[in-house]
């Protein structure tokens, strides 16, 4: 599977936030001096994996892991603090505007949020309209709306529906609208941050069939965001588990579902709802998750980890590759302590 | 010990005035709840498993109203008490928890003096025991030296552990009976297990019924006893948990059961519903979730099905399993 | 057809519908707009015409009473103009003031708020210290002193013909940090949402993004300050004019006819400040009434009191 040329490289990622505010924010009085004190969020760290074509990764976390700031941090919403973005080859984190353009076609995102992704003041057929002129400005008017109507059909919305606002459709199908934005302008790869989670259960099997039927019929690369572990073993690949803006385990699915290597996985994969079990064995977590202002000392997840020990709290553990294609960041694996 | 329910909603209504039109979002609504048992309400959003809750405590404010239907709680009616008789139902009887802890829990005060006062509302004791019971209430939801974060606000504590807060207050009068709405849907999976578990320990441990309302499931069937499933403002299905899981009998509950992802072998195609649940202004006559249903009849488009036991075991509103 | 299908069918009539202030509003509002810009040929005089005005009628009282002329309904005033003419033409005058100073308010405080909301940080704080700045001097301070200014500049035979720009001018720079500060707002919520997101992962250029995607979206407070804007202007208009430094007697507004009559007021002409004054009131209370109705229509989070 990794043996393939990857079609997006993410490389050593680190993206941090200055939320200090202005210059009379960031002063503060200390120890009889004036002092500028920055306030950093430290949302991703040193993340490094893959994705090869045609491959479904899935990057799952709790809240305020990372998860978003790294999809965005891939598309170029975000410009990374350091760290590269390779796709197709090319190295595209730091490219001008105008040179980033041809990658917006080849590369697309859908959102979490049906009621926020979509531009309240257009028209579908302005929103799905839009990418394409903009892009390739010298179709002409009937090409772009037939290119706009093949696509509704696709994610299943009547293209008689074009010249509707958002707001006169359900999630679901805003949900729809928003993936055939990001389809219209005939991408290999789609970032998509939580799409399904805003939904309705009996909802969010459509959608995830359709971007399932999608990725078939193009042959698309999916870098898939998401909470729902259920959701992700069963669309993806491989799966990435974050924990405070770090990657603590990358494996092919059924490898993570069947053995869960890293303690914080285990814990994760133990508190899955299941359905028909009477009551709960999941591993007890002591204590609350930091805040990415002050992250702990080496490992991020050692206040927690019920084997932490020494090295733990002291040194950032390595990434290791076993060779079942599973890559982990703990040292009590390492070690062969767990 | 009598038989007699602890709650028994019958023929529950609940009516919005829209635009001079009145639309009924729940509608002949019936459960009974024994005492010290779990019930689920599943549904999707605008189902109105949250409507049929407040109902329940008599909180459904305007344009919506209680338009028919009874409920009785320890054998008294509910919707004809007056508002002081119901506030003191509500807040020592029955308690509810809320998706967002914060609909509980006042901005401004430390959680020590919310609960203290709860607890002298309803109990004449004096500020020292008020005290007392509240770090043992804290330390029963497991919230570590609960004497210092008596003294703490609750933006000073996380989601979970405001919820876990919640849920203390929500027991210090010992009720009956709580209704959770969503208690865990914005919180991460590692944290629900543990309010979850905390809620199921604490109903087995001190006997008080739980109303569950949830979009979830999974969740739902490791929790409750039975199940009520609601579409469209009706119970389309009801019986027992394990039953409904194992085998559904209405088929909206066999379509949300084949829509969950682990239904389906990996990377195949999952079972979907077509289409999405109507709104109240567009709820088809006859069966209410005929427009979506793949079997459905010239008979489930006139004639609403009564909830009525199937050979599954379960109760179950539909024209075609009879 | 669709649209006005869609149109008949949305809340926002029947909102509308339901409110009979909202509806008298607005009814009075394009009463008095129409009458205004159809003063030329509605106007039983034309009170720019010196040739029709004879000074022998002038300070003839309302035509109800003992010495009012028929000719006159509402009476003449010092110069012997017709006071219904005149109003109607000063009504016009008030209102392409009002109107014009609120477009210009709004272009300037469209421009500075959205480019402050979207690039934010040294952009941002750099054009709302000049808004501040501009706030922390009254309106009536920078238009005496720019309105002196000018009238020493220019003379007053030349006033004349620039009156209406210049207020337009005046009253538009005093006020563009109400637009800005709001539009500002409004784009600091927008531009997190992902709509905006989608639009840069298209690729698509700030300007765009701030004009077609953004700008829209911000386009509700903006409707609902502009109304209250309309009738301040106006009513900012008729204070200057009031201490001489807006539109001059030869081409009245409301204002100016309410000072020009104050004199006779004492001396028992009432009418001539009388009249106008009522329509002025009128005109402000229709705008208030109706932009307050807006404001509630477009932001039901507010409460109703």
């Amino acid at each position: 599977m990794t043996t393939a040329t990857p079609l997006l490289s993410i490389r050593n990622l680190v993206k941090h936030f200055d939320i200090s505010g202005g210059l009379l924010d960031q002063l503060k009085w200390r120890d009889g001096r004036m002092t500028r004190r920055r306030t950093v969020v430290k949302a991703v760290n040193d993340v490094s994996f893959t994705v090869a074509p045609g491959e479904t990764v899935s990057v799952v976390g709790e809240s305020g892991c990372g998860k978003s700031t790294l999809a965005r941090a891939v598309m170029g919403i975000y410009p990374p603090t350091s760290g590269e973005i390779w796709f197709g080859g090319e190295r595209i984190d730091s490219l001008s505007p105008r040179r980033m353009l041809p990658y917006r076609t080849r590369m697309q995102m859908v959102f979490q949020d049906p009621y926020a992704s979509l531009n309240p003041r257009m028209t579908v057929r302005a929103t799905l309209e839009e990418p394409v002129f903009f892009h390739q400005p010298n179709l002409s008017r009937a090409e772009v709306k037939d290119r706009v109507a093949e696509v509704m059909r696709q994610v299943g919305v009547d293209p008689a529906w074009a010249d509707r606002y958002p707001h006169e459709f359900s999630g679901g199908q805003r949900q729809r609208i928003s993936i055939a934005r990001a389809l219209v302008v005939d991408p290999a790869f789609i970032v998509a941050d939580e799409p399904i989670a805003a939904l309705d259960v009996s909802i969010q099997a459509q959608i995830l069939n359709l971007l399932m039927d999608a990725q078939e019929e193009r042959g698309l690369t999916y870098l898939f965001i998401s909470h729902d572990l259920s959701v992700v073993r069963h669309i993806s690949n491989r799966v990435a588990v974050m924990y405070l803006g770090t990657l603590c385990e990358l494996a092919p699915t059924e490898e993570l579902f069947s053995s869960p290597r890293h303690p914080y996985t285990r814990a994760l994969l133990s508190a899955i709802p299941r359905l028909g079990r009477q009551g709960f064995a999941h591993l007890r977590l002591s204590g609350e998750v930091p805040t990415p202002i002050n992250l702990p000392p080496g490992c991020v997840f050692h206040g927690r980890c019920p084997y932490a020990f020494d090295p733990c709290t002291r040194e950032v553990p390595r990434p290791i590759v076993l060779d079942n294609g599973v890559a982990l960041a703990c040292h009590g694996v390492a070690d062969g302590r767990i | 010990m009598s038989d007699e329910p602890l709650l028994d909603v019958s023929d529950l209504t609940v009516s919005f005035d829209f635009r001079r039109r009145s639309l009924a979002a729940v509608s002949g609504v019936s459960f009974r709840l024994a005492r010290g048992e779990r019930l689920g309400i599943v549904g999707e959003s605008g189902a109105g498993k949250s409507v049929t809750g407040f109902a329940i405590l008599n909180l459904i404010s305007k344009p919506g109203r209680i338009t028919g239907g009874t409920i009785s709680f320890e054998g008294r009616e509910l919707t004809a008490l007056r508002a002081e008789e119901m506030r003191q139902v509500r807040g020592n009887r029955i308690s509810m928890i809320f998706q967002d802890p914060m609909m509980t829990l006042n901005p401004v005060l430390t959680v020590g003096t919310q609960m203290v006062e709860t607890i002298r509302a309803h109990a004449g004791v004096s500020r020292r025991q008020a005290e007392e019971r509240a770090v043992e209430a804290l330390r029963k939801v497991y919230i570590s030296s609960p004497e210092r974060r008596l003294r703490q606000y609750p933006h000073e504590f996380s989601g979970g552990m405001r919820q876990r807060i919640v849920i203390a207050i929500a027991l210090l009068t010992s009720p009956a009976l709580i209704i959770a709405d969503e208690p865990t849907t914005a919180l991460d999976v590692t944290i629900q297990a543990e309010i979850m578990d905390l809620l199921l320990k604490l109903c087995e441990s001190e006997r008080m019924g739980l109303i569950l309302i949830t979009h979830d499931l999974a969740v739902v069937s490791q929790v409750t006893q039975r199940i009520a499933v609601m579409y469209a403002g009706r119970i389309v299905e009801l019986g027992e948990t394990a039953r409904i899981v194992e085998n559904p009998s209405h088929p909206y509950t066999r379509g949300l059961l084949a829509a969950l992802p682990q239904s389906a072998a990996r990377g195949r195609r999952l079972a979907q519903i077509p289409g999405s649940m109507p709104n109240l202004t567009t709820v088809p006559a006859g069966c209410p979730f005929s427009d979506r249903c793949e079997r459905c009849e010239s008979v489930c488009r006139e004639r609403i099905p009564p909830l009525t036991a199937k050979d599954t075991g379960c109760l179950a509103a539909c024209h075609l399993l009879d | 057809m669709n649209a006005l299908k869609r149109f008949k069918d949305c809340y926002f009539l029947y909102s509308f519908l339901r409110d009979p202030l909202a509806v008298g509003s607005l009814a009075v509002l394009v009463v008095l707009t129409v009458a205004a810009f159809a003063a030329p040929l509605i106007a039983p005089h034309n009170p720019y015409d010196p040739a029709t005005i004879d000074i022998f009628d002038a300070s003839t009282p309302p035509a109800w009473t003992p010495e009012g002329s028929e000719k006159f309904l509402l009476g003449t005033d010092a110069q012997g103009r017709d006071i219904l003419s005149t109003m109607l033409y000063g009504m016009r005058v008030s209102l392409i003031i009002g109107f014009g100073a609120t477009i210009l308010q709004a272009f300037i405080g469209i421009i500075v708020g959205l480019s402050a909301g979207y690039f934010g940080r040294r952009l941002d704080a750099l054009l709302m210290r000049l808004a501040d700045v501009q706030l922390s001097f009254s309106t009536y301070m920078v238009a005496i002193f720019l309105g002196a200014v000018f009238q020493t500049a220019f003379g007053m035979a030349n006033y004349e013909t620039f009156a209406v720009p210049f207020l337009i001018l005046v009253l538009g720079l005093a006020e563009w940090p109400q637009f800005a500060r709001t539009v500002r707002a409004s784009v600091m919520a927008e531009k997190k949402k992902e709509y905006v997101e989608a639009a840069r992962v298209i690729g698509l250029g700030s300007r765009r993004i701030m004009w077609r995607h953004i700008l829209p979206n911000t386009l509700t407070p903006v409707m609902v300050i502009s109304t209250v804007q309309v009738a301040n202007c106006i009513m900012g208009e008729a204070a200057l004019s009031f201490i001489g430094l807006g539109m001059p007697i030869t081409r009245p507004s409301l204002g100016s006819l309410i000072k020009a009559g104050f004199e006779f007021f004492l001396s028992g002409q009432w009418w001539i400040t009388f009249f106008p004054g009522a329509l002025l009131v009128l005109l402000i209370v229709a705008i208030n009434l109706f932009g307050d109705w807006l404001r509630d229509f477009l932001n039901p989070k507010l409460y109703k009191g």
